[in-house]
């Protein structure tokens, strides 16, 4: 008992230290960002920005910027829906940008105080999730596509999402676990839409994607770019920027994406309605508008910026580079998703369960 | 003083029955309501029809159950032994301090660091191809998903049964031998009956969990081996279908029930009166 007593006043005593220590850390550093009317709370991806940028940002407009990340996009939902800190900028892909704004959370972008929108290029704006661009501005851009090993599978093979389905590929290929992307590619595949809301379109796709099981080694999550480095399959469909860190690990890997087309993905700057700093949220987005500032982010993030004007000043070695900005004909058949109602989601989502239970 | 004490015991039993009215009777009946409370119909049983009705998620139940009678096979198969042996050693509780230590980390760090030892460059295959074997296909397969699953609930089942043999008291299998039993047979008609409430636990504390796996499923059973929790995480996270999670929620916990009823030590009850 008298153990059991010392153990538990020990645990005590340590939680008490802990929590002085917090008080005593969050304290001083209120004092830093004295005024913190001039804090603007930055809700972002996990190292989805050049931080010297912020920076510079400070030290430029007198901002300051509190990053906080979140790893996905429900996460981010969900903490903006509760509230309990007031988010003034956030980073939601396409379709969240669409579920925030139906759930109300999104203020309207006052166009009157947005420059260097011209930068843009057209291709990535007024986008059916936000027509007009009312609530959001594109940040980074994307495709789904193939991850391969240059050593063992033969990019000019990868023309079109069926080669996938080649017996070359048996018991190699890796797939990311979202049902959306994969009946996504098989709909491409038979000359349909992403966002096809067709119970014979989606029956179709789930029998020709039923015999693509014996290629699959593994349906995965964020942790595919990690087996794609460590060599544990030679070939994956998973989204431009995973690609990109797999490859920067593993120079045998090279990204394709397939010639009848793709998803495009597109994560977006939205102000939510509960911001406190809206001129500051303002001020960087106009900031991470301008050319030189979008081009030194691209450059850290390695995805693709929206931003035209910044492509330009990219190096041509980037601006090449076929597999991340690819070219035109390529680039006009890009898809964007649609946000399914609760019906459809349902129907993707059973008929890619129905297809990870046949082995 | 008897009514003071009397007094203390209703005012324990008034704070547990609170805890657990809070906190595991009002979260039942909440995932009871969620599951028959579907969105646009109001209160209907079509999710308890749709579940027994669908091929896919019955077969999903089969495998629940399947793999997690497997993994508790698996994991009593080891832990048998070892908590046989634990109970001679001299320094029993550093032993048993070394089985327990695992739990102590994150298990999401233990399943990763699985990865590296199952991947194909991996240490596992790095000794494999060292022997002069070829390298062999070892993450995603049943194998490894039993492997990791039974090595992350190994001293859940290790535990009790350590606990159940060092209750024996050691005259008994002393006796046996007196009388002339071999070891086997004092293992088999002496220490395995008295052990039993401990394999009744650990067998419990085991299959349960067991049954609503679905971390491991991904990471190393690369999603070719499905349970009931990966559609549950998939209902809760992916279609925000809320209702139809809570029903496979709520089979899942009629499941484990019908666990508990089937080990619970009947003999208890009247056992004590002798």
């Amino acid at each position: 008992m008298k153990k059991i007593l010392m153990t538990f006043s020990g645990v005590f005593l340590l939680i008490l230290v802990l929590l002085g220590l917090q008080w005593g850390l969050s304290a001083s550093r209120n004092q830093d960002n004295s005024s913190s009317k001039d804090t603007l709370t930055f809700y972002n991806w996990g190292d989805y920005i050049d931080p010297s940028i912020l920076k510079d940002f400070t030290k430029e407009t007198g901002y300051k910027v509190n990053y906080q990340t979140f790893d996905s996009n429900e996460a981010m939902y969900t903490k903006i829906k509760q509230g309990g800190t007031n988010f003034d900028l956030a980073v939601p892909s396409e379709y969240m940008v669409s579920k925030l704004k139906e759930a109300g959370l999104l203020a309207k972008l006052d166009k009157s105080q947005l420059t260097g929108m011209n930068n843009l290029n057209s291709q990535f704006m007024n986008q059916s999730f936000d027509k007009g661009n009312q609530y959001s501005v594109p940040y980074f851009w994307g495709t789904l596509g193939i991850l391969y090993n240059k050593k063992v599978v033969n990019g000019s093979d990868l023309k079109d999402w069926s080669s996938i389905w080649s017996s070359k590929y048996r018991h190699q290929l890796l797939l990311v676990d979202s049902a959306r992307d994969v009946l996504g590619l098989t709909l491409i595949s038979q000359g349909k839409s992403v966002n096809d809301q067709n119970a014979a379109d989606l029956a179709a796709a789930q029998g020709k994607l039923s015999s693509l099981m014996p290629n699959v080694k593994a349906i995965v999550g964020d942790e595919l770019k990690l087996y794609m480095a460590q060599g544990e399959g030679n070939i994956a469909v998973t989204y431009s920027g995973e690609a990109k860190n797999a490859m920067e690990k593993n120079s045998d890997l090279a990204y394709v994406v397939p010639e009848d087309g793709s998803n495009l993905w597109l994560d977006n700057l939205v102000i939510p309605k509960s911001a406190k700093h809206k001129k500051a949220a303002y001020a960087l987005i106009n900031y991470l508008n301008r050319p030189e500032v979008a081009a030194k982010n691209a450059e850290y993030i390695g995805y693709a910026t929206p931003n035209q004007k910044a492509y330009q000043l990219l190096p041509k070695s980037v601006k090449s580079d076929q597999a991340f900005y690819p070219k035109q004909s390529i680039l006009d058949k890009l898809q964007v998703y649609q946000n399914f109602n609760q019906y459809w989601t349902q129907k993707y989502n059973d008929a890619f369960l129905e297809f990870k239970l046949g082995k | 003083m008897n009514r003071i004490k009397k007094r203390y015991t209703e005012a324990y039993l008034g704070i547990y029955g609170l805890w657990l009215l809070a906190f595991v009777v009002a979260p039942m009946l909440l995932l009871l309501i969620q599951s028959v409370n579907v969105p646009g119909q109001g209160f209907s049983l079509s999710n308890y029809r749709d579940f027994f009705t669908s091929g896919p998620y019955l077969a999903m139940t089969v495998n629940s159950v399947w793999y997690a009678f497997l993994i508790t096979l698996v994991t009593l198969a080891i832990a048998y032994p070892l908590a046989l042996v634990l109970t001679t050693l001299k320094h029993r509780q550093l032993w048993l301090l070394l089985v327990i230590l695992p739990t102590w980390i994150n298990l999401l760090l233990k399943t990763y660091a699985f990865i590296g030892l199952l991947g194909k460059g991996g240490l596992l295959n790095q000794a494999i191809t060292g022997m002069g074997f070829g390298p062999s296909q070892l993450l995603f397969t049943n194998g490894a998903f039993l492997l990791v699953a039974a090595y992350i609930e190994l001293p859940f089942m290790v535990l009790p049964i350590y606990n159940a043999l060092l209750d024996i008291d050691p005259l008994l299998p002393a006796a046996s031998r007196d009388l002339g039993a071999s070891r086997f047979q004092t293992l088999k008609q002496v220490i395995w009956p008295l052990s039993m409430p401990g394999v009744k636990t650990g067998v419990q504390t085991v299959f349960i969990p067991s049954l609503s796996l679905f971390m491991i499923t991904r990471l190393i059973g690369g999603n070719k081996v499905i349970t009931l929790g990966t559609a549950i995480e998939e209902h809760f996270l992916v279609t925000q279908n809320w209702s139809f999670g809570s029903t496979i929620g709520v089979v899942l916990i009629i499941a484990m029930a019908l666990t508990m009823a089937l080990t619970t030590d009947r003999k208890k009850k009247g056992g004590r009166r002798k």
